[in-house]
């Protein structure tokens, strides 16, 4: 069983209609969406869910008001700026990390720590196939640990139904959600789109995936809508060793199928449908080249 | 007073609206980049840095000579970043949060106050915008101490633009918070759809007032719109694609030097987010 991750760096460089597109074109899979705080694979895939589970990580703390005595001890101790003293201490759940360090001193023996429940995870059917998935609770911090979680549901799944492949969307950035999904991938496929911004961004997801040592291919989407930017892109991937496996034109097509709730090869032959399967011929053929011992173990 | 850009989903146009209200306000303005995983603000607006310096992290490390390995260090520490196996204690500095917990539980006097880079803090001028972001180290993966720094930065005797993280979790709340208004920048799709309103939750859960940009906005469907007029959202501007407009953000020309007569459009919604708040 092989990972594949689609990263970018920047965002909306169009992570989820290529993978999107891999999970109609695939055949032995599972797809699972790392994106957990904003994910969107699920608008292409209508899943059925099957399983619906409560994610709990952390704790959180909690002032008992008829004990606390407003001594200010905590708000003295907490290293996130959390707590304010009114006429008792009031510990805002955002900005709270759950060290729990508040409670352990606290003279009163004032506060509690509450388990946080911090989001929902599926998984579900598809037309092409099973489907891991979640939804991080708005303003929770714990996405890297959602990641962690789902991607070890993903590979059960993957174990139980045979699977030959775990199709991965991940997240923009190279902060603690992305760091999470790159452990035990077998390869990242880095999309980018021919701007500043774009190779800027995409410099430092290379720069993470060296980091890691995980092996990894580029797509460069929209690549038309500036060809000499695309061709700076290439030179750098070049001298980075990074190999460009596929360019995908820009294509109103792909957003009429984001409308139409399908992955953009599953509509008539468009343009960009033509260079997402001749990407995913060559993305195949990549996997199928690699060592048979995963790469590296985080 | 502090305007934040936001969004929900990437890519869809928070730091061109951003760097387009710093270039459009009249008065002192500050532009601050709190997308500390991946900055792009400094690649329109052209900064001159002036100051420069590391942010860190107060982590533990052990001196072995005075630890005892009573435990209590293990015990309080919430993120596993502290392990014990028979007499020998072991740190992983990167899964500590700096709660500090650690050091204020040993009684042997066995840590030593060390530190680790998260990244690093810039500012200077951009012409007569005051200009400031971090870049986070690569391989960190706590991003929100940086942009806290980032945001201490903010002049309240200034108009302060801040370009928020894409996504709705923590990094997107902490650069939101405390701001007079957010401006939502989304796409008329259904994914920009979809996280845009994740993102309104969010204000209507801080109750911070807003409004949407949206941006590409002959690029979709009219989903956007009727959900702005079902929630009570202003839409503030629409600006819809333009080659022009793509080939100048590629070269990572700003807005306003490609479309200068957009220059008014973006003074008037700064304009119109001062007017309401007093």
């Amino acid at each position: 069983m092989k990972e594949i991750l689609v990263l970018s760096g920047k965002g909306g460089t169009g992570k989820t209609s290529i993978i999107g597109s891999f999970a109609h074109l695939a055949k032995s899979k599972v797809m699972l969406d790392c994106d957990v705080d904003a994910s969107d694979l699920h608008l292409l895939l209508s899943p059925t869910t099957v399983e619906e589970h409560e994610f709990i990580a952390g704790v959180k703390a909690r002032v008992e008001t008829d004990k606390c005595t407003a001594c200010g001890l905590c708000e003295e101790l907490c290293q996130f700026e959390s707590i304010n003293m009114e006429e008792t201490a009031v510990i805002s759940k955002l900005s709270c990390e759950g060290c729990g360090v508040c409670a352990h001193f606290c003279p009163e023996d004032a506060i509690r720590l509450d388990e946080n429940h911090c989001g929902t995870w599926y998984i579900s059917d598809t037309d092409y196939g099973p489907f891991v998935h979640s939804q991080l609770f708005a303003g929770e911090e714990n996405s890297g640990k959602l990641v962690s979680h789902i991607k070890n549901e993903a590979r059960k799944v993957a174990e139980k139904t045979g699977a030959e492949l775990i199709l991965i969307d991940g997240s923009p950035g190279v902060g603690c959600p992305v760091i999470a999904s790159l452990s035990n991938v077998d390869m990242v496929l880095a999309v980018t789109e021919p701007s500043q911004s774009g190779k800027h961004d995409l410099e430092r997801i290379l720069e993470l995936a060296e980091h890691f040592k995980i092996v990894t291919k580029l797509c460069i989407n929209k690549w038309d809508l500036h060809t000499e930017l695309s061709d700076e892109i290439e030179l750098m991937a070049e001298k980075r060793n990074v190999e460009v496996l596929g360019k995908i034109p820009f294509d109103p097509a792909v957003i009429e199928c984001q409308i139409q709730g399908i992955p953009v090869t599953a509509s008539e032959s468009s343009l960009a449908a033509y260079s997402i399967k001749d990407l995913w011929k060559k993305l195949q053929d990549s996997v199928a080249a690699l060592p048979a011992k995963k790469a590296v173990s985080l | 007073m502090q305007i934040a850009v936001a969004s929900g989903k990437g890519g869809t146009g928070k730091t061109t609206v951003s760097t387009s209200l710093a270039l459009s306000c009249d008065t002192a303005v500050q532009y601050l980049d709190c997308d500390v995983e991946e900055p792009n603000g400094h690649i329109f607006l052209n900064p001159k840095f002036d100051h420069s310096e590391v942010i860190t992290a107060i982590i533990p490390e052990l001196d072995e000579e005075k630890c005892t390995a009573c435990g209590k260090c293990r015990d309080i520490c919430n993120y596993n970043a502290i392990a014990q196996f028979g007499e020998n204690v072991m740190i992983f500095p990167e899964m500590c949060h700096s709660c500090l917990g650690c050091f204020r539980v040993c009684e042997d006097d066995a840590l030593i106050s060390a530190t680790r880079e998260l990244g690093v803090l810039e500012s200077g001028m951009a012409g007569d915008i005051e200009f400031v972001h971090g870049t986070v180290r690569i391989g960190e993966a706590m991003g929100v101490p940086l942009l806290k720094a980032v945001k201490k930065k903010a002049d309240p005797e200034k108009i302060t633009i801040i370009d928020a993280p894409p996504g709705t979790s923590c990094s997107f709340v902490e650069s939101i918070n405390g701001a007079d208004y957010v401006i939502l920048v989304t796409e008329p799709t259904p994914f920009g759809l979809h996280d845009l309103k994740l993102a309104v939750e969010v204000l209507q859960n801080f109750n911070i007032p807003g409004g949407i940009i949206i941006n590409r906005s002959d690029l979709g469907d009219d989903k956007v719109q009727a959900f702005c007029k079902e929630q009570n959202l202003p839409v503030l501007m629409e600006i819809p694609f333009q080659r022009k407009i793509a080939e100048g953000y590629a070269r990572g020309v700003n807005l306003i030097d490609t479309v200068p007569e957009l220059r008014k459009d973006f003074n008037d919604v700064l304009s119109r987010l001062i007017a309401e708040r007093v």
